[in-house]
């Protein structure tokens, strides 16, 4: 607002100078109430609904009672960590979440960068939109289809997997039931719907390439691959690795919905990961303050996993989120 | 791009990629292929194994079935209400938010922003969150599938960056310099200038509501209330252990081969409004619209 820093004379004393800005912030505060109306809603619902259970995370530290309520409850302070890291399934759950996320990481991070790549490398735009139609449509189908799918697909007795697995003299097998599948099924399954979507972040990067590289690259006679090598890897570089960054920190929090939802009686041993564990025990079992302490020790590791790789990742002089 | 002359090294490269992309074609879509000839196919040679490429004794009974199941329709309708209610709540706020956020001249615009992002890396957990549902009441009623979720900070996000980039800081200063107020210009400049943007939430924040299934799981009870996801997970997915009984009945085995199918037409039935909204996605979706988010 130029007229106010003019109203201001250069040669004010620095307090005047303070006191006035002081009245500026006021006047321009109050110019500009109609936007802190637009704002307002959104900061309600944001407070409401996530600040308010954030601080209510301490009810992890408290021995929570319900007929007292959250702030009345007694302190116990780290009683239901202890408990949690004593508990023999300890070390199982962190097993499971674990291994899980990085499966899931390792396949499922790196291919729609190839996938990406591979698209960019096609000549026409037809054959490329097809693509991109046919595979971005799984993105959209519920976790509950999918694993409905799953689960109609890999029937024991009418499943056309075992149908098939039948026809060619093998032994029919409830992949659903058995542990060792487990992770498999949920990994490859949610590249099978997730891979296509995941390629739009890079294409769009790849596109905003100056095209004059590649132009360079050609008069300088640089083949295909060395023109991907050296000039579209290094170009979405930045992307990969802030993308990388965010799925680090939530390499503890694997999506409850699908693994609650491909969980039975039978894969439990591969198939509980601490997020199904806080739902049973604070949910089920109404042990809310053990639950609580189990998911906040979730939730402090992965943000601790944010900060260490986005420091890792400036140090090694790449990009990080701030 | 410059044309030249292909080398042996680029053909072969070519070739691999034609081939690698159709082979990802190819496994993604025979499994939504199959749902669509299986649903419409007789239940009995589908389930020994005798449909894989075209659709064998077409019946449309499966879906007369469903069209008759009470739960499947009162939860449908049940998605439907919740996605409609949701989005425009879901639209309202995050546009209006999104919009004050990209003006430079919001005081307090870094904190506000700081405030945002931060939940998007640490959040209130499940448990204090069902504690303070249950406190305010929402508990089981049609509030508590649309307020949690009114706003997602990730379409926050990427709404302002569509309006910092799209709207010009000149049209506002002639609207200042005219003495249009900031309502007014969300109103009557920035709102018609954003079709595509609100084009593409509408489309995030519908899919999201009618996948949605965690929000009905944790915070409703009556079965009267549920969507339509819930009652998919009762028919998809938990009769899934009635297969592992040893069955000789015949008649049982043709009621579980009936039941079998008829989830392949729940499947196509389900999935049904989202893919209508997926040509939409298509026409409008923005690409430098995602890219701008990620640094946010």
């Amino acid at each position: 607002m130029g007229e106010f820093s003019t109203a201001v004379g250069k040669g004010a004393e620095e307090t005047g100078i303070r006191a006035t800005h002081k009245v500026l912030l006021r006047v321009r505060i109050i110019q500009r109430w109609q936007l802190y109306v637009l704002l307002l809603p959104t900061l309600v619902v944001i407070g409401i609904f996530v600040y308010v259970p954030m601080y209510g995370r301490i009810i992890a530290f408290k021995n929570f009672k319900p007929y007292l309520g959250i702030l009345g409850s007694d302190w116990v302070g780290f009683r239901h960590f202890l408990r949690f890291f004593n508990a023999p399934s300890f070390w199982r759950l962190i097993g499971n979440t674990i291994t899980l996320s990085l499966y899931q990481l390792a396949a499922g991070f790196p291919i729609p960068i190839i996938l990406a790549l591979a698209m960019n490398l096609l000549p026409g735009q037809r054959f490329k939109k097809t693509v991109q139609m046919i595979t971005y449509a799984p993105h959209f189908i519920s976790t509950v289809v999918i694993v409905g799918m799953l689960s109609v697909f890999l029937s024991k007795n009418f499943g056309m997997v075992n149908h098939f697995i039948d026809s060619i003299g093998g032994e029919r097998l409830f992949f659903l039931g058995r542990p060792k599948y487990f992770q498999s099924l949920y990994v490859w399954s949610g590249v099978w719907q997730n891979a296509g979507w995941g390629t739009i972040i890079y294409l769009a990067a790849l596109s905003s390439i100056d095209p004059e590289l590649h132009e360079a690259a050609i008069v300088d006679g640089a083949t295909m691959w060395q023109r991907v090598w050296n000039i579209d890897i290094p170009g979405i570089l930045p992307t990969i690795v802030i993308l990388l960054i965010l799925r680090m920190g939530h390499v503890m929090s694997v999506g409850f919905e699908k693994v609650y939802l491909m969980q039975n009686a039978l894969n439990l041993g591969r198939s509980e990961i601490i997020a199904t564990y806080v739902y049973k025990m604070g949910l089920l079992n109404a042990q809310y303050s053990f639950a609580a302490a189990v998911g906040l020790f979730n939730a402090v590791i992965n943000f601790i996993m944010l900060l260490s790789v986005n420091r890792l990742s400036k140090a090694l002089g790449q990009t990080g989120l701030w | 791009m410059a044309k030249t002359k292909l080398t042996r090294q680029d053909k072969i490269l070519t070739f691999g990629v034609f081939s690698f992309l159709t082979f990802a074609v190819i496994v993604v879509a025979y499994p939504l292929y199959f749902v669509v000839i299986a649903s419409i196919s007789d239940p009995l040679v589908v389930n020994t194994g005798k449909v894989w490429i075209i659709p064998r004794g077409i019946t449309f009974g499966g879906y007369a079935k469903i069209f008759q199941h009470k739960d499947i329709l009162r939860a449908y309708r049940n998605s439907f209400l919740y996605m409609v209610t949701g989005t425009t709540l879901n639209l309202a706020l995050t546009i209006s938010a999104a919009y004050a956020l990209s003006r430079k001249d919001l005081i307090g615009r870094n904190l506000f922003m700081g405030i945002l992002t931060f939940t998007m890396f640490f959040t209130g957990g499940l448990i204090p969150l069902f504690l303070l549902i249950r406190g305010l009441g929402l508990y089981d009623t049609f509030l508590v599938m649309i307020l949690p979720n009114a706003v997602s900070v990730f379409n926050v996000i990427i709404a302002r960056t569509f309006f910092q980039s799209n709207v010009p800081q000149e049209l506002l200063d002639a609207a200042v310099m005219d003495g249009c107020s900031d309502f007014r210009f969300f109103f009557s400049i920035v709102l018609p200038l954003s079709g595509a943007i609100i084009a593409v939430l509408m489309v995030f924040y519908a899919v999201g509501h009618w996948n949605s299934f965690f929000n009905a799981l944790i915070f409703l009870k009556s079965r009267e209330r549920f969507p339509l996801q819930i009652i998919l997970r009762d028919i998809l997915i938990q009769n899934q252990f009635q297969e592992e009984m040893e069955v000789t009945d015949e008649n049982a085995v043709m009621a579980m081969m009936l039941a079998e199918s008829i989830k392949y037409g729940i499947i196509i039935v389900a999935s049904v409004p989202v893919l209508l909204l997926y040509p939409f996605v298509q026409k409008h979706y923005v690409r430098g619209v995602m890219v701008g988010a990620i640094k946010g």
